[in-house]
């Protein structure tokens, strides 16, 4: 089933519409999560997420119903935040700015020590590493759909994955993301404790 | 604390030493996959506590003044 070409301005099926929006609604969270992986901190994660829900509205015709919507506005969000990047080379200093910034912000009892390490271990990935590694890894994602959103083979994403993940265990180990004299383990071994019980359970 | 106990079965002293030299290396290497399945965990962890964020209410309201434009013939 597709929408009809042409059925985003006037014209348009209200059902089919109705259906779109609610579809789009529902993966509001999904690409706010995505953005803030992208840019680092949540305002200027909002603005992309914001901007790529408009775009979506806005493309609502060239979409195929029945395809896979989040990996179609995930593609949309993606294209959005590099064509800004392009515009302004002040976000690649953002990036660190926002990595520590959010550091400091997140003053979350609840909040694990290692989830802000692993921030910061993230945001010293290459983008295209990093990127790869949220869509297959967090995103949840097939090696095929990241492939898609990203614009490129799916080896290139396999290759990316993997060296996204041996990387990101050397940086975490090595505490080669630290910036406030932490101890080096700390990283690795709060996020070996929590997840501690994933090896008893196998 | 938990930890790992070798699976608490009784062996003689031979048996013992060519048990731990083939243990050795698989022992580095499901120490390696719980490593990375740790960060897996952690990275999911880290996406859906965004996801399970309330939405902030300027999305939807962006969504709706944007529809109603449309409708007012003013899509540009």
């Amino acid at each position: 089933m597709t929408v009809k070409a042409g059925a985003a301005t006037g014209g348009a099926d209200p059902a089919m519409e109705g259906r779109f929006k609610r579809e789009l609604v529902a993966l509001i969270p999904h690409l706010r999560a995505f953005a803030r992986t992208l840019t680092g901190d949540q305002a200027s994660a909002d603005d992309l997420a914001q901007d790529a829900l408009m775009k979506a509205w806005d493309a609502r015709a060239s979409y195929q119903m029945g395809t896979n919507m989040k990996a179609w506005t995930f593609m949309i969000l993606r294209n959005q935040f590099y064509s800004e990047k392009r515009r302004s080379w002040r976000q690649t200093q953002l990036d660190q700015d926002a990595a520590e910034r959010t550091l400091v912000a997140v003053d979350d009892p609840q909040s694990p020590v290692a989830l802000d390490e692993l921030r910061l271990g993230l945001g010293m990935l290459p983008a295209e590493q990093r990127e790869a590694l949220i869509l297959v890894g967090a995103g949840g994602f097939a090696y095929e759909e990241a492939a898609e959103i990203c614009g490129c083979a799916v080896g290139t994403v396999k290759s990316r994955v993997s060296r996204a993940r041996r990387a990101l265990q050397g940086i975490l180990e090595t505490g080669a993301y630290d910036r406030d004299g932490r101890s080096a383990s700390d990283a690795m071994n709060s996020i070996l404790a929590a997840a501690e019980h994933l090896g008893q359970a196998r | 604390m938990m930890s790992y106990n070798g699976g608490g079965r009784t062996l003689d002293r031979e048996d013992e030493s060519a048990e731990a030299a083939r243990r050795a290396p698989r022992r580095a290497l499901d120490e390696a996959r719980l490593r990375q399945q740790a960060i897996g965990v952690k990275l999911r962890q880290m996406f859906d506590r965004v996801v399970n964020e309330p939405v902030p209410d300027e999305f939807l309201d962006i969504l709706r003044r944007h529809d109603e434009n449309a409708k007012g013939g003013d899509d540009s």
